[in-house]
């Protein structure tokens, strides 16, 4: 069925609204005791999680559980199970929320799905095993809303993760979907330029440029054929925020490319993605296929002339075509490799034509700035970072998941309030943004507001989100060393500081961190750093020195611990560890000797062993055997 | 990689893939994924066929499948284990996994073992970081894990 006007919309839209609004209810009130259909509530949803994580612990299972369940109870007419994208609290899950109550459970295995019904949905009781238990008071918490995790957040670009069934454009119709899109071809396209432009919205894949301005650029070069690419690459490692937002919420980003056509005047869209997201992949072709269906794509859009398609584009696992013009290459079937700039791909982009791109997660906060006003979302954030932003938190933090806050947050808020703080009670050490672009901050930097401009004068950078904490236990040379690997094996190769530079960088770290470093090194690793960083073609290489000389300003003495002590203090570089026993302890076992492959612990039995250093591989396997804590390790 | 020998239908398959997709060498990677997700792998005499139908060099081709670490030029196993090392992973003990994989299974990264049953490779994020580390083996993912739960795991898909 087609929608041919936006008085259609609209109607189709009240409609929707109806179907959603027991979930829209619920969002905005807070209901102390349960619902059950024993108590009179008429109808009750199910949100089980259908992100990657959660479907990583068998969240389809605990759906077609409910769903047998509720069709053996014989209530399926009134209990509907909905699948919308992640709720951002991965740390916990698979989630499961109960509507209209807003009962928040957590951990939810597939055997636990009869007694949330049973007892819940007919009875109208909590299962008080499986609501989240807040840390610090020790009470159980049944509504996510008063959740320290999502307290401090603002969910923009995440307004319908976790809400809506993204596999039905209903529910994002219902939510004012394509409302902007409307809108604005019913304006001037320069109008709605200008207020993109008005709200302050920068690119969020890493550069922090204004997207009105860009799109303002791309729209001066006339051309037959122009394009609006989706930059769905997300290639930091660890990071999940693009992938969330498609996976939950497809339809944002289509309404959005067809937005920036209208004011760049392109009517062709891509979505290059990569190929290991199979569910994004997936929820972004429903939903191409159902705004096709409903004629929200295609020819003469809402009856008013405009025209736009999209198809997706699938990347096959290289970093580098994150990079806009390797990414157009790529699309163009080639080896991703970078191309200088100028031209920008706004003069000559795909096959030669205007191509304006743009990252998902900028893209996924259009729709609701023009809906709601730019100055609604400048008043959001810092003087120049406007809105907000999410990240990706996840390593050594309690509250591992999808968060967005506000631009000016800052980092503490982000570790200690919405993440709960380091894991097992250890003690903090860094965070990593920017990915292997970025850099390490420190106890420092915990105070300062993040925005674009703070986190570059802290030495990193916003990147596109990846949030990594790390805590005493991780050696800052060897996290170092580890993004540069990174790097190494990415490097496309087409420039030799790239190329040549960043492998003599990781060779100076494997001699630091196998104990073979020398003090000459650490200097000749910060001049290497700054002529890569000076000399590279695209920001790869200018940008994969950053994590090497942000943890050189914060941690040096880390490094000269490595070289002149043959000291790790976090116990990671293997080659610089001591293993022995303590002999007041060793109670002669000899299960450690039992299980050593290398043969390096002799002793008599009842008597304290003792291990050979020079046959010793360190492979930890004897303290791991050893039941009274005796093997040390220095 | 040259005692591959192309069967008539897989041959045949492949062209089909390409006339799909009218043989535009600008498809040349939509191309890739599809060939190499019923082949299971691209090795030379399929690159050759795909370069014939496109009208390329077949150096192009190969140029294309060695740039990107999706493909593979060589047949993995009939369960392909891959181990995440994305920086969420990594920080939680990856490593030790991974070792810990290569132990178990007598394979390095890249290799299969004998009886062509297990693979191994690395990954970079499965966007399960929640669940950190993490390990997928065929299609299942398995998160939380430790280096002493890796037996156990192969022994899930003893025959
Ligand atoms: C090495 C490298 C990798 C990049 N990876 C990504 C990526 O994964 N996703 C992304 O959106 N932008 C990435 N970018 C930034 C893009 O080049 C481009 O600036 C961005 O997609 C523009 O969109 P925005 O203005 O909406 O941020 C990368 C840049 C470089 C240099
Ligand atoms: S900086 Fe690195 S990735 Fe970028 S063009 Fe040079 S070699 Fe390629
Ligand atoms: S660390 Fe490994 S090799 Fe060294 S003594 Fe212990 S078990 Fe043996
Ligand atoms: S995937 Fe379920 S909460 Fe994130
Ligand atoms: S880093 Fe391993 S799942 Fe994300």
């Amino acid at each position: 069925m087609k929608i041919r006007s936006a008085d259609a919309l609209e109607s189709i839209r009240r409609e929707a609204l109806k179907a959603l609004s027991v979930r829209e209810e619920a969002n905005s009130s807070v209901l102390e005791s349960a619902s059950g259909l024993d108590k009179g509530t008429p109808h009750m949803e199910i949100l089980c999680c259908g992100g990657t994580g959660c479907k990583a612990s068998e969240s389809s299972k605990i759906v077609d559980n409910f769903n047998q369940a509720l069709a053996a109870h014989g209530i399926a007419d009134k209990v509907k199970v909905i699948v919308p994208g992640c709720f951002g609290f991965c740390e916990k899950g698979p989630i499961v929320k109960i509507v209209p109550d807003n009962t928040f459970y957590t951990s939810v295995r597939p055997e636990d799905v009869e007694e949330i019904v049973v007892s819940h949905i007919i009875g109208g009781e909590r299962v008080e095993r499986l609501l989240y238990t807040d840390p610090g008071s020790g009470k159980r918490i049944s509504d996510s809303k008063h959740m320290n995790f999502y307290r401090k957040q603002m969910r923009i670009a995440l307004r319908n993760c976790g809400f809506i069934d993204p596999e039905n454009i209903l529910d994002y119709i219902a939510r004012d979907g394509y409302k902007a899109l409307a809108d604005s071809l019913q304006r001037d396209s320069l109008e709605v330029l200008a207020d993109i432009k008005a709200s302050g919205l920068r690119g969020r894949g890493g550069a922090g440029f204004p997207t009105g301005v860009k799109w303002e650029i791309a729209r001066k070069f006339n051309a037959p054929h122009k394009y609006v690419v989706c930059n769905a690459d997300e290639g930091d490692p660890g990071a999940f925020m693009d992938r969330s937002i498609m996976e939950g919420d497809p339809n944002s980003v289509i309404e959005a490319m067809m937005i920036c056509g209208y004011c760049i005047n392109a009517n062709h869209g891509l979505i290059y993605i990569r190929a290991e997201y199979p569910l994004a992949v997936h929820r972004l072709q429903v939903a191409i296929a159902q705004a096709r269906e409903y004629g929200l794509l295609g020819e003469n859009i809402l009856g008013t002339g405009f025209s736009f398609d999209i198809e997706i584009r699938y990347g096959a696992g290289a970093f580098v075509c994150g990079e806009e013009t390797a990414l157009i290459h790529s699309m163009e079937g080639k080896r991703g490799e970078p191309t200088l700039k100028p031209p920008f791909p706004a003069e000559a982009g795909y096959f030669g034509n205007p191509t304006n791109v743009n990252n998902v997660e900028t893209l996924a906060n259009v729709p609701v700035i023009l809906t709601k006003g730019p100055a609604w979302f400048s008043s959001i954030g810092t003087e120049k970072s406007k809105g907000t932003k999410v990240f990706a938190l996840a390593g050594k933090i309690n509250n591992v998941g999808l968060i967005e806050v506000p631009m000016g947050t800052t980092l503490r808020e982000i570790i200690y309030d919405v993440g709960g703080g380091v894991k097992n009670g250890k003690k903090f050490k860094a965070v990593q943004t920017g990915g292997p672009s970025g850099g390490c901050l420190t106890e420092k930097h915990l105070d300062i507001p993040i925005d674009y401009e703070s986190l570059a004068a802290a030495g990193s950078m916003m990147g596109s989100g990846g949030m990594i904490v790390m805590d005493e236990d991780d050696c800052m040379v060897s996290v170092a060393k580890f993004f540069l690997e990174f790097t190494v094996g990415e490097s496309c190769g087409k420039c030799t500081p790239c190329r040549i530079g960043n492998k003599r960088m990781l060779e100076i770290l494997e001699r630091i961190t196998d104990g073979r470093g020398t003090m000459e090194d650490i200097d000749k690793l910060e001049n290497l750093a700054k002529v890569i960083k000076d000399t590279a073609l695209c920001g790869l290489g200018q940008t994969s020195p950053n994590p090497v000389l942000s943890t050189l300003a914060n941690f040096r003495e880390e490094y000269e611990e490595h070289v002149k002590d043959h000291v790790c203090r976090a116990h990671k570089c293997k080659a610089l560890l001591t293993y022995a026993i303590d002999p007041v302890l060793c109670k002669g076992c000899s299960a450690c000797a039992r299980g050593c492959p290398a043969e390096a612990i002799t002793g008599e039995v009842r008597k304290p062993f003792s291990i050979n250093p020079d046959k010793c591989i360190r492979c930890g396997m004897c303290i791991s055997r050893c039941k009274f804590g005796a093997i040390k390790v220095y | 990689m040259s005692e591959f020998k192309l069967s008539c239908e897989a041959a045949r398959e492949v062209e089909e893939i390409c006339e799909k997709f009218h043989n535009d060498p600008g498809e040349l990677i939509s191309i890739l994924h599809e060939t190499q997700s019923k082949l299971g792998y691209l090795p030379e005499p399929v690159q050759r066929i795909i370069a014939g139908k496109l009208g390329i060099a077949p150096q192009k081709v190969y140029g294309v499948v060695t740039f990107y670490s999706f493909f593979t030029m060589t047949p993995k196993g009939r369960i392909p284990i891959s181990v995440c090392l994305g920086t969420a992973c990594y920080v939680r003990g990856a490593d030790k996994l991974l070792e810990e994989f290569k132990r178990v299974l007598n394979i390095d990264v890249g290799e299969t073992t004998p009886d062509g049953k297990f693979s191994l490779d690395c990954l970079r994020c499965v966007g399960a970081c929640g669940l950190a580390p993490v390990a997928t083996v065929g299609d299942k993912v398995y998160g939380r894990l430790n280096p002493s739960d890796i037996k156990k795991i192969v022994a899930e898909y003893a025959d």
